[in-house]
């Protein structure tokens, strides 16, 4: 019962933080950019606003307009607590697996783009036909990566890969970083955010989620913003966790908790300059180079698979 | 009191209905009503019997007083002809639901058709289908083999009056000929060596591992071509939508199975000796018929061809499930080879019934529309609000999205290739990730797909008269619908369930079952282990059932404050259905980064006013996507068979003299030869 718990409990961090995450990024993006910032606490305050907002629906809107929101931050938060956080061996990683995740997020997507096509204008309609072009090609880069980790471990759950990376200790395995840069890149194209999409404009030409997802306000926009926070949060936990374990709770006492909790924080502030620092330099490419970055990052985890298969396993 | 005695129930029903629609054209509430109530009885006896002979497992064997004096009907009922029994019925269950109600327009006094073929041959490929899973002798196979493909020619060819329908009909009846021919040298291979036409004979026999191939070669040739696989498909998506919709249902949904099921009887049953270069060769052909498959569909404006297009995905990934099971058992891990058979099974389930209802569903719309073009609906969940609900499940179940059946099946698949570092080979070990990265990309095309045909006939507004005025259809054909939809829920959230049954047929075949893949009861799916890999549906759905009470409750006090104002329009005043993505320009960022697979051909066409030249006063553009085979396949090999033809033809003087010669000469070679 207490595991249920201990894993409820992270699950609810897990949603909790993720708008202090992206604070976090929104931040060192100013500082970098030599603009004025604004407050870690602002993303919550922009949620809180909506929240409290009412809500205006087109007149067309149908049922699936109205509950994408609600499948949306619910897929979302199935996601969140299936990745270990804080501490590995919690029961809810035990009830679904890395490609279950995966398929969440496709769920998510599928149907975000449906109420993008719902109200009838041509916005809705291009963010939905560019966006499931970008999935479509993002999520076999996600799934190689991920079988070049699972095929490692031998496991396809996330808790179990991560142990196996934990006790296999400091060796370098060089499978597992072309997969990492793989995983990396298309987490940036799957969370829309510079050089493939960016969250920051409504310029006709280059928005892609924020296309699709025009006609939404109030409550409806604020769960679809938070789910979009867990899902940026969810792709940097597992960078981190699954590729740099170390720090994480193995036993579940107090110590090992707050140790765990520590190095995750401490990891995350991490990939967020990392994630800043790539922004930074990158700039927004057009829609049709897209195919090429995600081939490019194709490339590299179908790299790391074949370097597990040929250096690593022998034979 | 045996299964096989439901079947032939099952059977005689089947038939009954055919001959009681004969006299359809004089009262044709014997087809709306008689033959569909018969076909229902049909499809109740086969799910029975099916069900039975897979909980039973100990196959029942008959013998009847039919055919030919040396040679009797041999029946079977054992659990993998349960199996497929079971799907069949399910479907034909669902289908005499649909066909009272869809059938209402051919009965129309303005455009009466001719029941009384529809009827017949209804009934007749119903029957055909179910013999051809009964059959125990390479006899009985082949006659009803030839029932079912004939009887569905004549479906096929139903709308006789235009030529594009004729023309499909006879391309499917030429294909299903060729098929035929090569699984009837693939059994005469194995009557050879085994000494007789019956299975049993063929089980016993012993094969050379050359002869093992050829066979194999013949037996996948015949049914890959009537399964539908590249580079041999392009038939398919011609025949399949120009029959009526449930007809169109019955031959995606099962018929396309039953090829499979010749496919797996031949191969693990009366071969036996699986060799891992088969699996491979399917594993191939099965992921570029994923990927072709799922692109064509892509691009299709006509929903009932974009269906045809994705039934050949699906078969492709069913192929690939049994070639990742062939090479597994071909290399002597047979238990993932019996995970990766089940998971080509629960994929032959979960398509029978998310293509049966999309199928219906493509019915439904034309029966409420008369629309066929995707780019001519629109906004029909306003106008059909249950079918719009069911055939979300469905287009959700294909596109595998998780707590559906389609998810189920995929899920198992990855499980299954991702045990390809058991492997010795290093080539194999490298050819799987890749085969399975393929039906990672073909799975979220189907996605983008069925977005598209979800979002542009169903959302958004209607774009034609015809479905702005549509109305939901009769209560029949939503409860078809609806039943499958309920199938597809309960199959994607009780998968350990269906499994614990559909063990029987690896039992059956390689004398193994999965050995923990229900180890942990019916809440847990562990293929092959719970360490690697476990998934739990029901917990899953708890959760998400929890999490959204909790926000109904947080938010519940909060729905009044909903206003509805116009969409955005950008400040250029009203939006009409015009201004919507129609699915061409849905699909054009796909079109454009696979361009090589298509031959496409685009027009555009501008009218200009003479006075004034800059303006440009109207635009038309045309798109067509051509499937390559026919170029690179279809036509080299029609040109080379007339060639033949005409060269052979040559000897052909029309002289009796010479023909007498011919006869002399052949004769005296022959005595050469003899001697």
């Amino acid at each position: 019962m207490i595991h249920w718990l201990l894993a409820l409990a992270q699950t609810l961090l897990f949603i909790a933080m993720a708008p202090f995450l992206l604070g976090w990024i929104k931040r060192v993006k100013c500082h970098m950019q030599n603009r004025a910032a604004p407050s870690l606490w602002q993303p919550y305050r922009d949620l809180g606003k909506l929240f409290r907002k009412h809500v205006v629906l087109a007149e067309q809107a149908s049922w699936i307009f109205r509950s994408t929101p609600y499948i949306v931050f619910g897929a979302t938060v199935v996601c969140a607590a299936l990745v270990p956080l804080v501490a590995v061996d919690l029961p809810t990683a035990a009830i679904a697996d890395v490609i279950v995740l995966v398929a969440f997020f496709s769920l998510a997507r599928f149907f975000t783009a449906l109420a993008g096509m719902d109200i009838g204008t041509a916005f809705g309609g291009m963010g939905s036909s560019r966006d499931m072009m970008i999935g479509a090609l993002a999520e076999p880069v996600l799934l190689m990566a991920v079988f070049t980790l699972a095929m490692t471990a031998s496991t396809t759950n996330l808790s179990e890969a991560t142990t196996y990376t934990l006790n296999s200790g400091l060796v370098l395995r060089p499978s597992f970083i072309f997969a990492m840069l793989g995983l990396m890149m298309v987490a940036v194209a799957e969370t829309g955010r510079v050089p493939v999409d960016n969250p920051a404009t409504h310029l006709e030409l280059t928005m892609v989620h924020e296309a699709m997802i025009l006609e939404y306000s109030g409550r409806h926009l604020a769960l679809i913003e938070w789910a979009g926070q867990i899902k940026l949060m969810i792709y940097m936990v597992l960078v981190a966790n699954v590729f740099f374990p170390w720090g994480i709770a193995t036993r579940l006492e107090a110590n090992d908790l707050a140790v765990g909790l520590v190095a995750i924080a401490a990891k995350l502030v991490l990939l967020g300059v990392v994630l800043v620092t790539w922004e930074t330099v990158m700039a927004k490419m057009r829609l049709f180079r897209v195919p090429q970055y995600l081939g490019f990052a194709f490339l590299l985890s179908l790299l790391g698979m074949l370097t597990h298969v040929v250096l690593e396993t022998g034979g | 009191m045996s299964p096989l005695t439901l079947a032939y129930l099952a059977l005689a029903s089947a038939l009954a209905s055919g001959v009681l629609a004969l006299g359809a054209d004089r009262y044709p509430a014997l087809l709306r009503y008689g033959s569909s109530i018969l076909l229902g009885i049909c499809g109740v006896f086969a799910v029975f019997a099916g069900a039975w002979a897979l909980i039973d497992e100990a196959p029942t064997t008959d013998l009847l007083a039919l055919g030919l004096p040396w040679l009797k009907w041999h029946l079977r009922l054992d659990p993998l002809s349960g199996f497929f029994f079971a799907v069949v019925g399910l479907l034909v269950f669902a289908i005499s639901l649909f066909a009272p109600g869809y059938l209402r327009e051919y009965i129309h006094p303005k455009n009466r058709q001719a029941l009384s073929a529809l009827g017949l041959f209804t009934g007749l490929f119903v029957l055909g289908m179910l013999l051809v899973l009964l059959a125990d002798d390479a006899f009985v196979f082949m006659i009803s083999w030839e029932l079912m493909s004939v009887s569905s020619y004549f479906l096929v060819a139903y709308q006789h009056q235009h030529a594009a329908n004729r023309r499909a009909a006879f391309l499917y009846l030429l294909m299903a000929h060729i098929g035929g021919l090569a699984i009837l040298l693939g059994f005469g291979v194995l009557s050879g060596f085994g000494g007789g036409f019956t299975f049993g004979a063929m089980r016993a026999a012993e094969l050379s591992a050359t002869w093992a191939s050829i066979a194999f070669a013949l037996a996948f040739f015949g049914f890959g071509m009537k399964a539908g696989m590249v580079p041999l498909h392009a038939w398919l998506p011609e025949a399949h939508p120009v029959a009526p919709s449930h007809i169109s249902a019955l031959m995606s949904g099962v018929m396309l199975k039953v090829a499979i099921y010749g496919l797996i009887r031949v191969t693990y049953d009366l071969i036996g000796d699986i060799q891992w270069q088969w699996g491979l060769v399917l594993l191939i052909i099965g992921s570029t018929s994923t990927l072709l498959g799922v692109l064509y569909a892509m691009l299709q404006n006509n929903l009932k061809r974009l269906l045809a297009y994705s039934s050949i995905e699906n078969i492709g990934i069913i192929l690939s499930g049994l070639g990742l099971s062939m090479i597994f058992i071909g290399t002597g891990h047979k238990i993932l080879g019996v995970i990766g058979l089940i998971a080509a099974l629960y994929h032959i389930l979960s398509h029978a019934l998310f293509k049966g209802l999309l199928f219906l569903g493509a019915g439904t719309i034309a029966h409420a529309t008369h629309e066929y073009d995707l780019n001519n609906m629109g906004g029909l969940i306003r106008r059909m609000p249950q079918t719009a609900v069911f055939f979300l499940i469905g287009c959700l179940s294909i596109s595998g999205i998780p707590l559906l059946n389609g998810f189920i099946s995929e899920w198992l698949t990855f499980q299954t290739a991702l045990q390809a570092p058991v492997l010795e080979s290093g080539v194999l070990r490298s050819i799987i990730p890749v085969a399975a990265a393929v039906l990672a990309l073909s799975a979220a095309l189907a996605a983008a797909c069925f977005v598209k045909v979800y979002g542009v006939a169903f959302l958004g507004q209607a774009r034609s008269r015809h479905a702005a005025r549509a109305r939901e259809v009769d209560v029949g054909m939503r409860a078809a619908m609806g039943l499958l939809a309920v199938l597809c829920v309960l199959f994607g959230i009780f998968p350990s369930t269906v499994i614990s049954v559909i063990d029987a047929i690896p039992n059956l075949l390689l004398g193994a079952g999965p050995p923990s893949a229900t180890a942990r009861g019916w809440l847990w799916l562990t293929p092959i282990s719970p360490k690697v890999a476990s998934f739990s549906a029901p917990l899953v759905l708890v959760g998400i059932l929890i999490f959204a009470f909790i926000s109904y409750l947080l938010l519940r006090k909060r729905t009044v404050d909903i206003r509805r104002g116009h969409a955005w329009d950008c400040g250029f005043g009203s939006l009409n259905s015009r201004m919507q993505y129609t699915g061409t320009a849905f699909s054009m960022p796909i079109q454009r980064i696979f361009a090589p697979v298509w031959d496409l051909k685009e027009e555009i066409e501008e009218t200009k006013n003479a006075a004034q030249p800059l303006h440009t006063e109207g635009m038309r553009h045309q798109l067509q996507a051509l499937d390559r085979s026919w170029s690179r396949v279809y036509e080299p090999i029609g040109h080379l068979v007339l060639v033949a033809a005409r060269r052979i033809g040559m000897i052909q003087t029309g002289s009796i003299h010479t023909y007498l010669a011919y006869s002399f000469f052949t004769l005296i070679l022959l005595l050469w030869v003899v001697t």
